[in-house]
């Protein structure tokens, strides 16, 4: 057959469910990512000894361990252990944890760049530190860090595909097995990264534009 | 050989307009060999133009400019060979962060001239002697302060044996305090003999430096004239005025 | 069954993925820089055609997830073009066709953030575009474009990983292959993050001491 008949009339329409897969798996773990990357944040700045080399040891593993890697860990390793969680709840956690360590890092960056009067006014005025920190310090940290987080949101979008690697049959996967089928491998793989561009593309634009709109980074 | 007195620069005509602001109007004036002119104005009156037109970093709409008598308008890629006889010292200094003032003003021996290491070497630390830094040579740009990085600046430019000198506002974006050592040294080149072009702010200094001074406004030449002339003899509103408000400036506290 | 003994057991075999792993890691790199510096000095001074392939060569290789790039060669171009060649070229190619693509990026950030004085006054100095941008533009780029050059290292080291899918034999693939046999998944792949984790540290070290090294006093650095 040819290109366009198959492009058209059988890779664009079997892909809806695999899209929507995807969307699910960046909806679930975005958030997540983010207020798991604040926590670890603000434990690493202000927590007591133990929690601030705790939260240096989550950042550096999951830091420096490859996302899919850590998939594989959660998919193939806990059940060893009693823990079976399925492959999509296994991708999604993994990308929690993977989000949450790189956007701990750029928060804490810019926490420490808040002026460290802020935080003593803010107990002045009579608030407890958890107080200071959840109204003060981290909306402005987390204004401060947007266009890391934005970066890292980015990423996420990408790296949905190695859900594929552990049997989730998110988009990625919805374009092999299409390819496999009708062995239209190049054109396949061509849209669908077309479809990531256009992913992408639309967030970086949203990005610039939520930037300016809340003139995110005032200072 | 070119003897005292001879024409170096000729300016004829020169416009420029940025979009609809028209920043020079028709400008013509000749320097010759060993003489200073400064160029005097309220800002935006396209003095730094002017300067750069001459060598050409911005390209004017009409007009030409002759260095003796090679013109640099439409000069092509013989420019680069002509901006080594024009230097230019900027309100910035834009020295090359990345190198020691040494090198600063080696660089262009070795890269433009192709000097010998050893020749280049020999002439930097000569022109970082004459602006009085040669114990600063081996200090990066940072680690400068404002009147010695300019110093530094003017080295570098002396160092490639320019027939003229150009000034954009050298001490403008100076502290106040760090402006007399670079104004020293212009003036110690004015005595050497160095053919200048200066656009400054400061008034005073272009009354004691300048053979002419030029007051600039809305792109045109609106009063020339020797120190001399312009201090007894202001025809022009705006220039006495302004001559006036830098006078009182200049006065020392204490004088009535 | 013992991990420690499994990974001794073992260890030639992870030894040789690791030498995979930092062989694509280390080309990946090279072809980045060898492509990179060129894209990012033509997009920065080069026409208005040239900047607009570049251009679209950039979005479209950062664009994409690597997994779908592997896949869109491994299945489709290079077979498509006839070419046999190992997997692990394959692997080189796409992540060095990437890491052009990023590091173009990070270059011409680098070169755009030095302030037009210090080509203006190279110019003045008589320095042909060329010979300006050799001998003061892009030795500064350089010193910028460090530190974020430097993060490069962590995400291609992650990317190699992804390698996986096509089969490439480095360390992720061979870990599996272990776990495929001897079935004691969590210490194996546990243990072999540890090994990328101090893969990652050993290579930013490297490349620390390098920017020290360098370094010029207060030189004005962009923070990416």
């Amino acid at each position: 057959m040819d290109q366009a008949t198959f492009i058209f009339d059988i890779l664009i329409p079997n892909l809806g469910e695999g899209f929507l897969v995807t969307l699910a798996l960046i909806a679930l773990s975005a958030p997540c990512g983010l207020l798991v990357g604040m926590g670890v944040a603000a434990g690493r700045v202000y927590g007591t000894r133990p929690l601030r080399i705790l939260a240096k040891g989550y950042v550096v593993f999951f830091k420096g361990c490859p996302l899919l890697l850590l998939l594989f860990i959660l998919y193939f390793g806990l059940p060893s252990l009693g823990l079976p969680l399925g492959a999509f709840l296994s991708a999604v956690l993994g990308f929690i944890f993977c989000n949450s360590a790189y956007n701990s890092e750029f928060i804490r960056g810019a926490i420490h760049s808040i002026k460290e009067g802020q935080f003593t006014a803010a107990q002045a005025l009579g608030m407890s530190r958890g107080q200071v920190i959840r109204y003060i310090i981290m909306p402005q940290a987390v204004r401060k860090a947007f266009p890391g987080i934005m970066n890292e949101f980015i990423y996420l979008i990408k790296f949905s595909s190695l859900a594929y690697m552990i049997t989730v049959i998110e988009l990625t996967g919805a374009g092999k097995m299409i390819a496999t089928k009708y062995f239209m491998f190049t054109e396949t793989f061509f849209i669908l990264g077309l479809v990531y561009l256009v992913l992408v593309s639309v967030t970086t634009v949203a990005a610039h534009f939520i930037e300016k709109k809340y003139r995110i980074i005032a200072q | 050989m070119h003897t005292k007195g001879d024409i170096i620069l000729r300016v004829e005509g020169l416009s420029k307009s940025f979009g609809s602001l028209q920043v020079l109007r028709d400008i013509s004036f000749t320097v010759r060999k060993g003489e200073t002119k400064c160029f005097i104005g309220p800002s935006g009156t396209g003095k730094s133009t002017l300067l750069r037109c001459i060598n050409q970093l911005t390209v004017p709409d009409s007009g030409r400019v002759f260095l003796f008598d090679q013109e640099v308008t439409n000069a092509g890629p013989r420019i680069n060979e002509l901006r080594q006889r024009m230097g230019m010292v900027f309100q910035n200094f834009n020295l090359f962060d990345h190198l020691t003032a040494r090198k600063n003003v080696e660089i262009a021996l070795l890269r433009v001239k192709r000097m010998e290491a050893s020749a280049a070497r020999e002439k930097a630390g000569f022109e970082l002697r004459r602006v009085g830094l040669e114990d600063k040579a081996d200090q990066y740009p940072a680690q400068l302060s404002g009147g010695q990085a300019q110093r530094v600046s003017i080295a570098r430019a002396l160092a490639m044996d320019p027939d003229v000198m150009l000034f954009d506002e050298p001490t403008s974006a100076l502290d106040p305090e760090l402006t007399g050592e670079v104004l020293e040294v212009i003036k110690g080149l004015a005595r050497d003999g160095m053919t200048m072009l200066i656009v400054t702010h400061e008034m005073g200094f272009a009354l004691s430096v300048a053979d002419e001074i030029l007051f600039m406004e809305n792109g045109q030449i609106a009063e020339r004239g020797t120190p001399e002339e312009l201090m007894t003899n202001p025809g022009f509103d705006r220039t006495r005025r302004f001559i006036g408000r830098i006078r009182d400036f200049t006065r020392a506290p204490g004088e009535g | 069954m013992d991990t420690l003994q499994v990974l001794m057991e073992w260890s030639p075999w992870l030894l040789q993925g690791t030498i995979y792993t930092l062989g694509l890691v280390l080309l990946s790199l090279a072809l980045g820089l060898a492509f990179g510096l060129p894209m990012a000095l033509g997009q920065v001074y080069g026409s208005r055609p040239a900047r607009y392939c570049i251009g679209a060569y950039v979005w479209f290789f950062r664009g994409l997830p690597v997994l779908v790039l592997l896949f869109l060669f491994y299945f489709g171009i290079f077979p498509s073009l006839n070419l046999d060649i190992p997997v692990f070229f394959i692997g080189v190619v796409v992540l060095g066709l990437r890491g052009a693509a990023y590091q173009a990026e990070i270059f011409r950030g680098a070169i755009q953030s030095i302030p037009d004085g210090q080509m203006l006054a190279a110019r003045s100095l008589g320095m042909s575009q060329w010979q300006a941008i050799g001998s003061v533009i892009l030795p500064q780029a350089l010193l910028i474009a460090l530190p974020g050059w430097s993060n490069e290292y962590p995400e291609v080291l992650t990317e190699t990983s992804v390698c996986y899918a096509i089969g490439v034999l480095e360390l992720l693939t061979r870990a599996s292959q272990i776990v495929a046999e001897t079935y004691i998944a969590m210490p194996i792949y546990v243990s072999v993050a540890i090994l990328y984790i101090l893969l990652n540290y050993a290579g930013m070290q490297a490349l620390h001491g390098l920017e020290r090294r360098v370094m010029v006093p207060g030189f004005a650095q962009v923070t990416s």
